[in-house]
């Protein structure tokens, strides 16, 4: 009996396999999605049915979509590539959305309610232009709206219903920039203004129902033109003179066109140092902006201007909008210290306030960049106004009643970098169920899970038991914990603002936008660059906070003076910063740090010299140490030139300190420019680990990773072969890997692949490089391994020369020694086209590495490096196939379940980056581009631990009833034995 | 395995060594991907190298392509020129080629001799400051041979301790695409550990080897049949995961171990019967009273 029992609950307990890939309900318990559109360029507010309120926007990561007005979620959204920027949007029919986009060269409507496209039209012309799109609400021909669409140097007029080019006129022979197309109010003419060169003023009157040409105008305009040109009414325009100084106003009418000069100093009698004319469009007005304040100057109907208003702080002022009958008003703000004054204006009224808010904001989001506004009507049947603002960090904000109604942090769209820092360790003296709010719901917890194992939950109650296992206060706890999985994500935005997200839930922890990386007169236009973990404490992890390094620069060519910040990551106060006087061209983490755990940096500066960073005496004397050991290398891409350094001596000269070093060339590599074009350079990250450098082969024989830190990857490829795809014939492109070590210039590996063309994309990692290029005579994508091995070291396999010393396997490598080291490669074909390539990394490099690779669909495939073994072949003996190798295939299998994105998209994906968890068996990804995500990976099944669903109750309840069930029979064979011994 | 490698050297010796005897321009054997010549005071011994045989993919196809194309060949000499440290460049010796030119419009170099300058007074004691402060001493090559120096020089360094040997061991590797050169690695011919040993060479004369490399066909990738890659390829990938056992089978195996298990305590009642009854039965001759158990529970 008691076999019975126990052969039963065996069985029982067999029957839970271990599983392969993600069940639906654990979709969300350790990653984590979040989209986001990027900073708003435009906005257009829908208000025609009033059912639901949205404003569609278009952005600068050319992402169309549509918001709620009241939350803030998104509706739908399209994200172009990244080559088709939009330029203008509006809505049309009052159903459709029409986004002009690549340099006005493609129309196309969007289905309002749900984004389907509806059509698309391709406008060809000869060349650039500006692109302007204009959608009368009230021309019609033969029953059909007309978009009137000035794109690629030509005028083109397109139905809006099936987007169908009606007519179209090119202005392109004539060198006509043009700048405003007017539709007066009405009518059925069109005028098209613009210049040819600077200073002829052209004036094209056409049909709008045909194209048919009916006046041109022109006239000489002497002393040009600079700047906007402000439309002011169906007739005016407003433009500044090529010195800056004079205000010119045209005026074109019944075929006249005149021009009045208004200097600037009589209408003010302060000097304005450069002043420049906004591009809002305001009725009958337009503002000069200088750098301290705004000057509002109406143009009155005799053509006269006349000075408003002048205020100070002003930053951002909206277009006109018409509200009511013939009245428009349009929304300016000013900021003072941490609010921002909101102010609705009448347009022919200046002193009339329509409104005046003031909204206190958080001192992160920088300075108001753009509003847009909107009306509606109260609830008391007057005219009420939201406004829709952009900030300085990119995120976008909705202001209603003198309130934020929500808030969105696009700046997260554009991470330009990532790294990770660790939690704060768990202090003593945080009892469990203050973590756990209180015993009572974490015991209901408790046994709505086991009845959820036991299958008797109700669906009310599965439902509970998901939205509990998805917000488990365990994961999103501020503290370190003991499988490495909590960390604080650190990402660096192009807007110069640095966010913190928890990699639990994902929520932003803290936000930083950093004052070095603001727009200011010294740095008019600085960028970060990247990332550093500037101190990681392990001595004093309780009390030091750990701190990054942020490094960016001025303007965006590479001489640009540098910029650093230096951030905790706990706080997310900025603990420091400095502009440099020199430039940042590459950032060398050296493997030093001094006593503090500061990381020691070299910076090399555009004139090949080294700075050492932080700047303490301390620093130097570790540097000093090690100083004839320090190499690096510069890649010159455009000279194809790849050369290696060390360092001399103090620097002499301007900048002179001794935190500053010469450097010398030691080698180079020159490419000939005739035959290739660097394209790609990859080497391994600093941080792997490697377990082991022997790799067992199949018939117990030993082979000897070459593993080195700098090894550089380059690929090159035929110059005609850069464009894209189709632009080189296969005879005519080639495609170059090299392998170079860094440290003595040798090329260690060169193998040319012919008929091969770019993009390149490749991985570094451990002795091998994983690269993914284009095959133009199979028209298919491939993706090589090259795997080296060291030779120097293979004799090493005799146990008794391991046993007696004799080996070389403890002496040190140098790079000077000559090296004896096989490559060994092979290719397959891969189905997609690649964006983003990373590997896998863990604690201590023992668990098996995946490639996750980005691709053209958005999603991240994680693929076994068994797959790209290169030695593989096509029948494996016996002892290959025990060692686990595949047989060859000519392409890498795509298993739809080994998505690591299951059934998400990271729209625009651009970056993957890996960072090990402390179980060995478990990798962190996050994934950037558009959207963020963020999962946990175990490429290998988490073998160093029981799975997170894994039953405990059940295990309990077994154990229990193995129990209840021994001491069951033990009782009925005791009375069976007294039943026996009666009878 | 070794037997194939020993024989490779040994045919390369012996082509070397009658290229030797014979002096002549039978030098089609010479394959071009190798061509060297050791320092005229030191004959060299390239057997003992086996940098060369992994250099020479393939010799007998190279072989063939030149009985195949007899173009024109033109000479060509292209200047080797050192450094000390942060001194300027000077030159050091000559390397000469055959510059060949092929049928199909490209330019190889063939047949590379090397001859090195003997090094004068003054280059010795810079070599030996070098030697003493752990210096870099440093060579370079025009990046084209045609029109030196091309677009740039090529550099190359090496800590000046690791070519003292007995001589002063040094080993080019010339790095070529057409008549560019793209890279020259320069260094010692054998290890170089580190710490370096300060150690002045017996002899000061070069003992030369140099090699001449040019890109390696990348392997075409296989293509196989349809039917193939259903079975090889995703076969593994594709197939069910193997279920263990007692998935499998636990609906046969759960009634046979019930039947076993009955049966085996049937088994074990009634030998024990058996054994009683008889046991009972052999003693009930002795003594009939008091019945057995397993009678009783009969």
């Amino acid at each position: 009996m008691a076999i019975r029992v126990f052969l039963i609950s065996l069985l029982f307990l067999s029957t839970t396999i271990t599983t392969f890939s993600l069940y639906e309900d654990q979709v969300g318990l350790m990653d984590w999605h979040q989209q986001y559109i990027g900073k708003v360029k435009d906005a257009v507010f829908h208000t025609q049915k009033t059912g639901r309120k949205r404003v569609v926007v278009s952005t600068e990561e050319n992402v169309i979509a549509s918001l709620d007005l009241r939350h803030g979620e998104i509706f739908w959204r399209h994200v172009l590539g990244s080559n088709d920027a939009i330029d203008r949007i509006d809505i049309a029919l009052g159903k459709y959305v029409i986004t002009l986009s690549s340099e006005g060269s493609i129309l196309r409507a969007w289905n309002l309610p749900d984004g389907q496209m509806v059509w698309e039209s391709f406008l060809k012309g000869p060349n650039h232009s500006k692109s302007l799109l204009l959608v009368p609400t009230s021309l019609k021909v033969d029953k059909d709206n007309v978009i009137i669409v000035f794109g690629k140097g030509g005028l083109h007029a397109v139905s809006s219903i099936h987007g169908e080019i009606l007519w179209q006129k090119d202005f392109a022979a004539e060198s006509f920039e043009v700048q405003h197309v007017i539709q007066p109010l009405g009518s059925d003419i069109i005028y098209v203004v613009g210049f040819v060169g600077s200073s002829q003023f052209n004036v094209y009157q056409m049909n709008a129902k045909n194209g048919e040409l009916l006046k041109h105008e022109s006239a000489a305009l002497s002393g040009g033109f600079s700047g906007e040109v402000s439309l002011v009414s169906s007739n005016t325009l407003v433009m500044l003179d090529s010195t800056g100084s004079t205000l010119i106003t045209v005026n074109f009418h019944n075929g006249e066109i005149n021009f009045q000069k208004t200097d600037i100093s009589d209408l003010i009698k302060e000097s304005l140092g450069m002043a420049t004319i906004l591009p809002s469009k305001l009725a009958g007005m337009f503002a000069l902006k200088t750098t301290t304040f705004m000057i509002f100057i109406r143009v009155t109907d005799e053509g006269k201007l006349e000075v408003v208003d002048k205020i100070n702080h002003v930053t951002a002022v909206s277009d006109a909008l018409s509200f009511s009958e013939g009245q428009q008003a349009f929304a300016l703000v000013e900021h003072y210290n941490n609010d921002i004054y909101l102010t609705v204006k009448l347009g022919q009224e200046w002193n009339s306030d329509l409104l005046k808010e003031s909204i206190k904001l958080d001192d992160q989001r920088g300075l108001v960049h753009k509003v847009f506004i909107n009306n509606y009507i109260r609830t008391d049947r007057s005219h009420g106004f939201r406004a829709l603002i952009v900030m300085e960090d990119h995120s976008l904000l909705l202001l209603q009643q003198g309130e934020i109604v929500w808030c969105r942090e696009d700046g997260l769209a554009s991470v330009i970098d990532a790294t990770t820092s660790e939690l704060p360790v768990e202090k003593e003296g945080v009892s469990v169920a203050k973590v756990e709010e209180n015993l009572f719901e974490w015991l209901k917890g408790h046994i709505l899970k086991i009845k959820g194992t036991l299958m008797l939950a109700s669906p009310e109650e599965v439902v509970n038991i998901q939205a509990m296992r998805l917000k488990s206060s365990e994961k999103s706890k501020m503290t370190r914990d003991h499988n490495g999985f909590r960390k604080l994500l650190i990402v660096l935005t192009k807007s110069g603002k640095v966010f913190a997200l928890h990699t639990g839930d994902g929520r932003i922890v803290w936000s930083l936008l950093l004052n070095s990386l603001r727009k200011s007169e010294t740095c008019e236009n600085p960028t970060g660059l990247n990332l550093y973990q500037w101190r990681v404490p392990h001595h004093h992890a309780m009390d030091e906070n750990p701190s990054v390094l942020v490094v960016g620069r001025c303007r965006s060519n590479s001489d640009a003076p540098g910029v650093l910040s230096f951030v905790d990551t706990y706080t997310g106060k900025e603990l420091g910063s400095s502009s440099l006087v020199h430039s940042v061209v590459q950032v060398i983490l050296l493997p030093f740090t001094d006593s503090n755990e500061q990381r020691l940096h070299l910076l090399i500066d555009a004139k090949q010299r080294a700075h050492l960073y932080p700047k303490n005496p301390e620093a130097v004397g570790i540097f000093q140490r090690e100083f004839s050991n320090i190499y690096w290398y510069s890649v010159e891409a455009d000279d194809g030139i790849i050369k290696g350094h060390v360092l001399k001596d103090n620097c002499i000269g301007e900048v002179s300190d001794e935190y500053c070093f010469e450097t010398k060339e030691i080698w180079s590599i020159v490419f000939p420019l005739e035959s290739e074009k660097i394209i790609t350079t990859v080497t391994r990250k600093l941080n792997e680990v490697v377990h082991t450098q022997a790799k067992v082969i199949a018939d117990q024989d030993v082979m000897y990773k070459y593993i080195s830190k700098n090894l550089l990857f380059v690929v090159t490829v035929a110059p005609k072969a850069t464009g894209g795809i189709g632009s080189a014939t296969p005879e005519e492109s080639w495609l170059v890997a090299y392998l170079i070590d860094s440290v003595t210039g040798r090329i260690l590996h060169r193998m040319t692949h012919h008929g091969s063309h770019g993009p390149v994309h490749a991985v570094f990692s451990e002795n091998w490089v994983v690269y993914h290029y284009f095959n133009l005579r199979a028209h298919r994508y491939e993706m090589s391994v090259i795997e080296i091995f060291d030779q120097s070291r293979a004799d090493n396999k005799d146990v008794w020369k391991l046993v007696l010393g004799k080996h070389n396997l403890t002496s040190p490598i140098s790079s000077y020694s000559r090296l004896e080291v096989i490559t060994k490669s092979q290719s397959y074909f891969f189905t997609h086209s690649v964006k983003a390539i990373a590997v896998t990394s863990t604690a201590k490099g023992i668990t098996s590495k995946q490639l996750l690779i980005g691709t053209v669909g958005d999603q991240v495939l994680a693929l076994d490096k068994r797959f790209l073994d290169p030695r593989r072949s096509i029948n494996p003996t016996q002892a290959e196939k025990e060692e686990g190798m595949i047989p060859l295939t000519d392409s890498l299998p795509i298993i739809p379940q080994s998505y690591v994105t299951h059934s998400l998209k990271v729209e625009g994906l651009r970056g993957i980056v890996t960072v090990p968890a402390k179980l060995e068996s478990t990798a962190l990804v996050f994934v950037y581009g558009v959207d963020l995500f963020f999962t946990r990976l175990a490429p290998s099944r988490t073998y160093d631990s029981l799975t997170e669903d894994f039953s405990y109750a059940l295990l309990l309840m077994t154990i229990v009833a193995l129990v209840v069930a021994i001491f069951v029979t033990w009782i009925l064979s005791e009375k069976k034995e007294l039943r026996d011994k009666w009878r | 395995m070794k037997t194939r490698f020993l024989s490779f050297m040994f045919s390369v010796f012996l082509l070397t060594s009658s290229f030797h005897a014979f002096q002549s321009d039978e030098l089609l054997v010479d394959d071009g991907e190798f061509g060297l010549e050791g320092a005229p005071p030191q004959p060299h011994q390239r057997s003992s190298d086996p940098a060369y045989i992994r250099s020479s993919p393939t010799p007998t196809t190279t072989t063939r392509r030149k009985f195949s194309d007899s173009d024109s060949d033109s000479k060509i000499q292209f200047s080797l020129e050192h450094a000390f440290g942060d001194s300027d460049f000077v030159p050091a010796g000559t390397f000469s080629a055959r510059l060949k030119t092929w049928s199909h419009g490209g330019q190889t170099l063939t047949k590379l001799r090397f001859s090195r300058n003997a090094f004068t007074q003054a280059e010795k004691e810079n070599f030996e400051k070098l030697l003493i402060g752990d210096e870099f001493y440093r060579i370079r090559l025009p990046s084209n041979v045609l029109s030196p120096p091309g677009r740039d020089y090529v550099v190359s360094s090496v800590k000046a301790r690791c070519l003292p040997r007995e001589g002063l061991d040094e080993h080019f590797v010339i790095h070529m695409e057409g008549v560019n050169i793209l890279a020259v690695n320069y260094g010692a011919p054998g290890a170089c550990p580190y710490p370096r040993q300060m150690k002045l060479p017996a002899k000061w004369s070069f003992n030369s080897h140099t090699v001449l490399k040019n890109s390696e066909q990348a392997p075409r990738t296989p293509v196989f049949a349809e039917e193939q890659l259903g079975e090889n390829g995703e076969g593994e990938a594709v197939k069910p995961p193997e279920r263990s056992f007692w998935a499998k089978y636990w609906m046969y195996l759960i009634p046979l171990g019930l039947i076993v298990m009955n049966a085996i305590t049937q088994a074990m009642n009634m030998p024990e019967e058996q054994a009683t009854g008889q046991a009972g039965a052999q003693q009930g001759a002795a003594v009939q009273r008091g019945p057995s158990p397993a009678v009783r529970r009969r």
